[in-house]
């Protein structure tokens, strides 16, 4: 009866292949549509951009003759300069401000830390335009507080730069709670065991541990502000940067080869800056063990003082933006005659006809949040919970880390490229809602996968097993409890495209038609108008 | 481990000649047996049907995993219901058959709870009644009890051992822990990074292990390296001692190894007509309540000292501490060519 196991061959002589379950198909066939559905939303446009960088305007093949161009036009050479300064010192100002905000939060004994925190997440909630429209009635030339700039204007850099910090603010901070929050106690304690002073514990635990978050961070920063496009065109005055410069070429001179070979300039920093937060990532372990304890700040008067005053500055300076917004929305004619008036209500959104436009960002966020949600959740699950097809989700989870290396107006113009073209069976979806949400969803889409995938890992692995082993299909198990347990995520997920929805400006800006005008796009059109 | 179903000449469960290379050994009997992942090759048979190649939607199995996997967000009889109810019962039929199993696994009252109500080995029961509910004609049981505490391992252990003997069902269960697998077990397959090492009972693969690997995994072992020297002799230092039955083949001059358990190794008023017997020193003794083992030392192989496994009255009785001498036996049936 006993017997020994016979020598084995060195290598596996070819695999057993299980047969395909009609179920397993249905599976494949839906991952099949996601990764349809990204290449003809993301990919495609994107692709198109390249070809038209290398064509003339009649469509013949130039080579790289447009770079060459674009790199003689000083103009153009300047905006790319203006670009990336005014980026940098915004990463610059952004990160360390993010950063004390959230060692205020995490690690001092401060109160009211909850109003604090919701304070500084709302400019999420506005258009980053607000910042900017706001900060010209501060210090505008008609500005309260002119004189604080000493005969500077606020038109060009400075105001770029402040609307920027402003609307950047609570992204970067989220980041960096994120990875302070993920403290171990007991490394604390450790340090203190040995005496160690409360200085050398910042620089030798607290400042490691956050080194991943504040790249990723600064990261994000600097991506959002090369690729920000409301808030140049709003208080930028003659200050050009690039996003203006594509939006000037493909609207303003309808050069639509030449605002290629622009985006793709723009494509440039942010790809890079995503390839570095990329690499930084993947060096990333995890200090944060499952046995980890969470660390409790102990008070300390003097340190506590200064966090609260640090963070009563910030906020301050963060209602005094939102509510200068909301101040003049409710003054006659600002800054002229300040008695209070409805009459922006009334006259500006009814008779200007923003009021549809609101209602138009609305329907336009609802569908994102709807078809997004469900796009992205269900990409994710068959990713992770189904089996079979290896390449094709690589791919896919590739294609889905691409679109925040993707400026909105990049997207956007290739929205345009590939969708406009009389060829495209697809074109019926020109000048609809349904682009509008299409290129908002590819536009957001990565940070909405990466918060489904990470409700998803959470999930033990053996529910599909399991559901396998009892002959009750994938899709009931995923009805019945995949998405009731991960419902606080699909939420996270739905709130966050409809909020971005809401206030996205950069792909829109090329998709809309006079029917599907949404708010944010109306904001800026009205401040063209000088209303 | 399987427990055959039916007592006919042919086995319920057949594997010939499945490979698998996976990190972790244990994954072959649970993974591919469910049809979740494949065999690098050779074939599955189950009740005489090949299921090689069948995906997991059309085998005929049950599973519990080490991690339970119960779904969070319905309550025990749900759980338990959630095969039944894809295979158009009836709610009355439903609910009878849940209700009898949740008897079986002793937790009747459980049915409008959630599994975060329960403790571990609750839930563990609940996935087993899960896993039984559709009557599989097998039961994969993956570490089934590696995520429980000591007490509640052992209680369970005994728990699901007498359950699978009453439902007769075969059952293949999976574990890192060799106490688990010699106790509950009709027959242990023994594998070692993806190969079998050994089948056979838990007697067998205790008694008679195939390679060094089984007798260092299951259960502890001293290892002696010796010289034969013919016709059933080895020296060991400068000791020579006699081998058993069917030892006597090995060339002299050969490099062995000599395998002996713990237990097995006789001390003072044991050795006695002994052939294998030396005098040796205690170098260390270490209490583990009911019994203890002590290390020796024999004089003349000083350098090889043997783990000794003595119940806690014998080693009170000689009153054993570091640098007692006491005289040492090697009994030849006990020793192991591996």
């Amino acid at each position: 009866m006993t017997t020994a196991a016979p020598p084995l061959p060195s290598v596996p002589r070819g695999r057993v292949k299980l047969l395909a379950h009609w179920e397993d198909r249905l599976a494949q066939g839906l991952l099949l549509t996601s990764c349809a559905v990204l290449v003809v939303f993301l990919l495609a446009p994107l692709a198109m951009i390249l070809v038209k960088s290398t064509e003339d305007k009649s469509g013949a093949f130039v080579g790289l003759q447009l770079f060459r161009e674009y790199l003689q036009n000083a103009a153009l050479r300047d905006s790319a300069f203006n670009t990336l300064w005014v980026a940098l010192v915004v990463t610059a100002v952004t990160v360390p401000l993010a950063f004390t905000f959230a060692y205020a939060l995490t690690r001092s004994c401060i109160p009211w830390k909850g109003g604090f925190r919701l304070i500084a997440l709302t400019p999420i909630l506005s258009p980053s335009m607000l910042a900017a429209i706001s900060f010209i009635q501060w210090f505008g030339n008609q500005g309260a507080l002119k004189s604080w700039l000493f005969g500077n204007t606020v038109y060009g850099p400075i105001g770029i730069i402040i609307s920027a910090v402003y609307a950047i603010f609570p992204h970067a901070l989220m980041i960096v709670l994120t990875s302070l929050l993920l403290a171990d106690g007991r490394l604390y304690e450790a340090a203190e065991s040995l005496g160690t002073p409360r200085l050398r514990k910042f620089f030798t635990i607290t400042l490691p541990g956050a080194r991943y978050g504040l790249v990723s961070a600064a990261m994000v920063v600097f991506s959002y502000t090369v690729s920000d496009f409301g808030i140049p065109k709003v208080i930028g005055g003659n200050f050009s940067v690039l996003a203006i410069d594509i939006f000037k070429q493909v609207i303003g001179q309808q050069n639509f080869n030449r605002g290629a070979v622009v985006s793709l300039v723009l494509l440039l920093p942010v790809l890079l800056a995503f390839i570095v937060d990329w690499w930084m990532q993947g060096r990333q372990q995890s200090q944060f063990s499952a046995r980890a304890v969470p660390f409790a700040p102990k008070p300390s008067r003097g340190f506590d003082l200064a966090m609260l005053t640090f963070c009563i500055v910030v906020s301050v300076f963060i209602l005094a933006v939102l509510g200068m917004a909301i101040y003049t929305s409710f003054i006659k004619l600002w800054p002229y005659d300040l008695s209070f008036s409805l009459r922006h209500y009334i006259f500006g959104l009814i008779d200007g006809g923003v009021i549809d436009s609101y209602f138009n960002s609305l329907k336009m966020a609802l569908l994102t949040a709807a078809i997004g949600t469900t796009l992205v959740f269900g990409t994710a699950y068959l990713l992770e919970k189904t089996r079979g097809m290896r390449t094709m989700r690589a791919f896919i989870r590739l294609l889905a880390t691409i679109p925040m290396a993707v400026p909105g107006m990049v997207l956007g113009l290739g929205y345009i490229f590939f969708f406009n073209h009389p060829d495209n069976p697809l074109h019926f979806l020109y000048g609809g809602m349904l682009i509008l949400a299409a290129s908002t969803i590819v536009h957001y889409y990565t940070s909405s996968h990466l918060t489904a995938v990470t409700a998803l890992k959470a999930l033990d692995n053996e529910f599909e097993a399991v559901s396998a082993s009892l002959k009750v299909p994938f899709y009931k198990t995923f009805f019945r409890v995949t998405v009731p347990v991960c419902l606080p995520a699909i939420l996270d997920i739905a709130r966050y495209l409809f909020i971005n929805a809401m206030v996205t400006i950069s792909a829109v800006v090329f998709l809309y038609s006079p029917d599907t005008k949404v708010a944010s796009i109306a904001i800026i059109n009205l401040d063209e108008a000088g209303g | 481990m399987t427990a055959p179903a039916v007592s006919s000449d042919e086995p319920y469960l057949k594997l010939s000649g499945v490979t698998k290379r996976f990190g972790k050994f244990t994954a072959l009997s649970g993974i591919a047996l469910a049809g979740l992942e494949t065999q690098d090759e050779g074939t599955i048979v189950q009740g005489g049907r090949d299921i090689s190649r069948l995906p997991a939607m059309q085998r005929d199995y049950g599973i519990v995993f080490q991690s339970y996997a119960l779904f969070p967000n319905l309550t025990i009889f749900a759980n338990v219901a959630y095969g039944l109810v894809n295979r158009r019962k009836g709610q009355d039929a439903i609910k009878r058959r849940v209700a009898e199993l949740l008897k079986l696994i002793g937790l009747p009252d459980a049915g409008s709870k959630y599994p975060g109500q329960l403790s571990g080995g609750q839930q563990q029961r609940i996935a087993l009644a899960r896993a039984l509910a559709t009557s599989p004609g097998l039961l994969l049981l993956d570490e089934p009890l590696s995520a429980l505490d000591a007490l509640e391992r052992l209680r369970l252990r005994g728990e699901i051992r007498a359950l699978q003997q009453r439902l007769g069902v075969t059952t293949v269960m999976v574990t890192h822990d060799q106490e688990e697998a010699l106790s509950m077990a009709d027959k242990v397959v023994v594998m070692n990074q993806g190969r079998i090492e050994q089948v056979g009972t838990p007697q067998q693969i205790y008694r008679d292990p195939a390679s060094a690997f089984v007798a260092d995994f299951v259960g502890k072992v001293n290892v002696l390296s010796a010289v034969a020297e013919g016709a059933g002799r080895f020296r060991v230092g400068s000791l020579v001692l006699q081998g058993g039955i069917g030892m006597e083949a090995v060339a002299p001059g050969t490099r062995v190894k000599l395998y002996l358990r713990p237990e097995d190794v006789l001390v003072d008023g044991a050795v006695q007509s002994n052939p294998n017997a030396a005098p040796g020193k205690v170098i260390k003794v270490e209490f583990l309540g009911a019994f203890c083992l002590v290390t020796v030392t024999l004089v003349g192989a000083e350098d090889q000292p043997l783990v000794v496994n003595l119940s806690r009255h014998s080693s009170d009785e000689m009153n054993l501490v570091e640098g007692t001498a006491l005289q040492i036996g090697l009994p030849p049936d006990c020793l192991r060519l591996l």
